[in-house]
């Protein structure tokens, strides 16, 4: 069934305040193998004058993934969540993410199609501070590959 | 930490190739880490049944651990401005001690401006390539 073209250019309200912790910082750095100093040690990422640990480049996935879920999720939309898979993924930055920040996302949908049979949706989560400064942006594109034996 | 500095790089400089391994427990990890408890990439039963080969890493698994043969190299992670990439073939993960390799490799793509380097990455796992137009801007010292 082909997805809901009109949720295209839709956008929710900012997500509920996410407070970045430290110990999340080492976990998700943990996580992904990474031990680089700067996730770990304070004073080792104060030398490189940040202000406190910062988090991985794609540790943006926390906040952002759970705000994507209000749209794809969203059974009016009419994406099967069971057949998805992640297509694309991409993080812009103006400064990288660190403990203490305070950060909401508002989501909007891109883009919908439909590519020999497969739903495509492409999300932009913009990541700010409570306080209103930009932090980055994630772009995702999920695809809900199309069942063996479809039309397609 | 040595810190690489834009004057220090040339397009075309290759980075130092980098292996991963990647084990189901890698992919637990990551699920609770991130909070992506997609079943496709820890439950054998559910992957199989939507058609997938096995259980798969997660992309932002992938993603993430081919970041470091960037982050490793430049020293301070907090030079990256952004980083993207489209996942063109699943890491599929099997349920042995060993799982899959993640090797990645990592070239100077362009100087540009404002002190900004793009890196091309790529990454492969056994015979696939699994990360396509990998790129990660950064702004170094």
């Amino acid at each position: 069934m082909p997805l809901d073209q009109s949720f295209t250019g839709r956008s929710y309200p900012p997500t509920a305040p996410y407070t970045v912790g430290r110990e999340k910082i080492r976990e998700f750095a943990h996580a992904i193998g990474d031990l680089n100093p700067a996730y770990h040690d304070i004073e080792a990422a104060r030398a490189l004058g940040h202000p406190d640990l910062i988090a991985p480049p794609t540790f943006a996935i926390v906040l952002s993934l759970p705000a994507g879920h209000q749209i794809v999720l969203d059974p009016a939309l009419g994406l099967d969540y069971s057949r998805v898979v992640h297509g694309e993924q991409r993080f812009e930055l103006r400064r990288p993410i660190h403990a203490g920040d305070e950060l909401t996302v508002v989501v909007t949908v891109e883009k919908i199609r439909s590519v020999a049979g497969n739903d495509i949706i492409s999300t932009r989560g913009d990541i700010a501070t409570t306080a209103g400064e930009a932090v980055g942006a994630a772009y995702s594109t999920l695809v809900s590959r199309a069942a063996e034996g479809s039309a397609a | 930490m040595t810190l690489v500095r834009y004057t220090d790089v040339e397009v075309g400089q290759v980075l130092p190739t980098r292996s991963f391994p990647v084990t189901r427990a890698d992919l637990v990890r990551y699920a609770g880490a991130s909070g992506d408890f997609n079943p496709i990439h820890w439950n054998e039963r559910f992957a199989l049944g939507v058609g997938l080969p096995n259980v798969i890493a997660h992309g932002m698994f992938t993603m993430a651990t081919a970041a470091r043969a960037v982050t490793d190299w430049i020293g301070d992670p907090g030079a990256v401005v952004e980083y993207g990439v489209r996942f063109t073939k699943p890491v599929v993960v099997p349920d042995d001690d060993t799982g899959a390799l993640l090797v990645v490799d990592a070239v100077v793509g362009e100087k540009r401006d404002d002190n900004l380097v793009r890196v091309d990455v790529s990454a492969r796992s056994g015979d696939d390539k699994v990360l396509g137009m990998a790129r990660m801007v950064v702004r170094l010292p």
